[in-house]
């Protein structure tokens, strides 16, 4: 597959193709931090994920709407409000859904499975019923459109460095709270052991609550950067939910080191084979190596700990 | 409470009301159009026995049964479709004697893996053994690295994803995303008119019933209630000496035959087999028949498949925007309230008080199709 290309070619191509599969790493680095504090710490299936990573994208979208009526002046800017509105809101949709559905369901993971599921399905025909079926795309501020040249052969998306940008600042801003804020050890705590945490004074109801809504909020701020390189639809979040799944375990559910590097490796895949064969022999062959590996090393790359 | 009969009194009673209300009502009441709709249903009900024996009593949880349900439902599908596209049916094509979709991709010989579904034989016993074949490599990797709960239904969620996009992007070998369509002749008997679709709708009937007592037998068999041990105390079934990981591969792939039965039953009854019937969302609606139905019920999940399944066709009539509301709240109210479902409910409500009304003499009704809630019964792995 390689015999018609020059070297020279190969090269670019695979620079090229490189940068696809880091805009594609951002998206599933984004949407899988979320997954990985709820999936990992918590152990709680979150099918809805994609659905509240829509909701970001749609406050994005309306925001931006917003400003284009009633702020022009503004607009270069508004995707930083935007932003922090898709936090809020599915962070706070996920507090809800945390309250009513899943603590009391903590006991039977598997049942959190079907009970999302059913959530994503009423999450879902909302949107169809009140933004329509159509899929909407944002504008984007003129700033972020266009692109660098590297070279004759390589070009770069401006708006696709900016969403790298963000996703790292994101990774760090978790990697932060969770592993040297005071939070972030009593969540730790609630997870390595629930009882001993409640017996030292955590509110252990209160740490579940409040890193669902975490897991939510990221998954929002994905939808939010989601919206800058593709168009969301009322069904946009359920084609990512089983990759994101995938990156997650593949990466070892527990290890948010593992969890970007599991994104960095299916997404550079999946990217550099879509160039040399279809779309969807891409997608197949990445995801058979992945399902190959995980049934060779089931607790992923990472591996904190031995499953139970 | 006999413990070797492999049927009790009051599953009997189900049963032969079951058969009663398929065999004899259904056919009375309905017309052809409606009872082909039954017939449809029914072999999602095949599923949900599997879902019932894999998932209610050894506790896996698998979302990629539509993969199992596909496949066989696909190796029907390709035997109907040779027979349909004979040399003489499709002599306006490029390359007579091969399906039209094939020559509509420019494919101009038949590949070999389509060579021995020319065979109603080897198709029959494909629809049976490809699946189980492919649950069984599944399952053997699985469950040999001790890999279960949340995990396995992961990867079977993978697996459903692959085969999906493998189906479609495969345009030439599979008929990518219209799937095989156009089916006519079983045999040179044609299975489009009326008179065909209710001898296929008793068949199918007949199949069901070989599955509920498979289903039965296993049950009440010893290796039911290893099955179920293992659900509620894994470790405990391993240090007794038991293969825990044989037992787990062999409920998978009994669930995978089922489905596959009931897939290739599919493509017989409707006429048409296409991936949208092997993707993660029908095969986790097939779990949501199976969980309103209840899990632990061979009786109860046919009963689920029937009832969703009519809801969801006339509500889905009628109001189109509610049945999603309708669907996804039913599995949340379902799976938070009634984790055993419908039988749950007839067991924990109904059931005593039909006992009470007869008699005081039975204390409790313990022998009834589930055999205790499932509040944290399903392994927590």
């Amino acid at each position: 597959m390689f015999g018609d290309y020059s070297i020279g070619d190969l090269g670019s191509i695979f620079v090229m193709q490189g940068f696809a599969g880091l805009i594609l790493f951002s998206v599933y680095v984004l949407m899988a931090l979320g997954l990985a504090i709820i999936f990992g710490q918590m152990g709680v299936i979150n099918m809805a994920h994609g659905e509240f990573m829509i909701l970001g994208a749609y406050v994005t979208w309306m925001t931006s709407n917003f400003f284009q009526a009633y702020l022009p002046g503004l607009f270069a800017g508004y995707f930083f409000l935007a932003m922090i509105l898709a936090f809020i809101a599915s962070g706070a949709l996920g507090m809800l859904v945390e309250w009513a559905l899943i603590r009391h369901l903590y006991k039977r993971p598997l049942d959190t499975l079907l009970a999302t599921w059913g959530l994503s399905l009423i999450l879902q025909q909302a949107y169809r019923s009140i933004f329509g079926a159509r899929e909407v795309g944002v504008e984007l501020p003129q700033w972020m459109l266009g692109s660098l040249h590297v070279s004759d052969s390589i070009e770069v998306p401006i708006n696709g460095i900016f969403v790298m940008a963000l996703t790292v600042l994101i990774t760090i801003a978790v990697a932060y709270v969770m592993y040297l804020s005071r939070w972030g050890r009593q969540v730790r705590a609630v997870v390595q052991n629930r009882i001993m945490a409640g017996a030292v004074g955590i509110n252990t109801e209160k740490v579940d609550r409040y890193t669902f809504a975490l897991g939510c909020g990221i998954a929002g701020v994905a939808g939010s950067a989601f919206t800058m390189i593709g168009s969301t639809g009322p069904t946009s979040g359920q084609l990512y939910i089983v990759d994101t799944f995938l990156v997650v375990v593949f990466g070892g559910a527990a290890s948010l080191l593992g969890t970007i590097a599991s994104a960095f490796s299916i997404s550079q895949t999946q990217s550099t084979l879509e160039f040399f064969l279809s779309g969807s022999m891409a997608k197949v062959l990445t995801l058979l190596a992945v399902v190959g590996i995980l049934m060779l090393r089931p607790q992923g790359l990472f591996a904190l700990k031995v499953r139970k | 409470m006999t413990e070797n009969r492999f049927v009790n009194r009051s599953e009997l009673i189900g049963i032969l009301l079951l058969a009663a209300f398929l065999v004899v009502i259904l056919p009375l009441c309905l017309d052809v159009f409606r009872l082909n709709l039954v017939a449809k249903y029914l072999t999602y009900a095949f599923v949900a026995l599997g879902l019932v024996v894999c998932w209610g009593y050894c506790g896996i949880l698998s979302l990629g049964q539509g993969v199992f349900f596909g496949l066989g439902g696909y190796c029907m599908a390709m035997f109907l479709k040779l027979e349909a596209s004979s040399v003489e049916n499709t002599k306006i094509q490029s390359t007579p004697g091969i399906p039209d979709f094939m020559d509509w991709n420019q494919i101009t010989a038949l590949p070999a893996f389509w060579q021995p579904f020319h065979s109603l034989t080897f198709t029959v016993f494909a629809i049976i053994l490809v699946p189980g074949l492919f649950a069984f490599i599944i399952g053997a990797a699985m469950f040999k690295r001790r890999v279960g709960g949340t995990y396995f239904a992961i990867i079977t969620q993978a697996v459903a994803a692959i085969l999906t996009i493998l189906i479609v992007g495969q345009q030439g070998y599979t008929g990518g995303i219209n799937g095989m369509t156009d089916l006519r002749t079983l045999k040179g008997w044609d299975i489009r008119p009326d008179h065909a679709k209710i001898v296929l709708y008793f068949f199918e009937v007949g199949l069901l019933f070989v599955c509920i007592f498979i289903a039965q037998f296993i049950r009440h068999s010893k290796l039911g209630r290893i099955l179920v041990a293992m659900r509620e105390k894994e470790d405990r079934v391993r240090f007794s000496g038991y293969s825990v990981a044989n037992f787990k591969i062999f409920a998978f792939c009994v669930a995978a035959m089922f489905a596959a039965v009931g897939g290739a039953m599919f493509a017989l009854n409707v006429g048409f087999m296409s991936p949208s019937f092997v993707g993660i969302v029908p095969s986790i609606e097939m779990v949501i028949y199976t969980a309103v139905g209840g899990r632990l019920s061979i009786l109860g999940a046919i009963c689920g498949t029937l009832l969703v399944n009519f809801a969801k066709t006339s509500l889905s009539e009628s109001f189109p925007e509610l049945w999603l509301f309708g669907l996804g709240g039913l599995f949340i109210t379902v799976v938070l309230a009634f984790p055993n479902g419908l039988a749950g409910i007839w067991t924990d409500y109904v059931a005593p008080r039909i006992a009470g009304l007869f008699t005081s003499r039975k204390s409790k009704s313990g022998d009834g199709w589930a055999e205790k809630p499932v509040a944290d019964g399903a392994p927590a792995e």
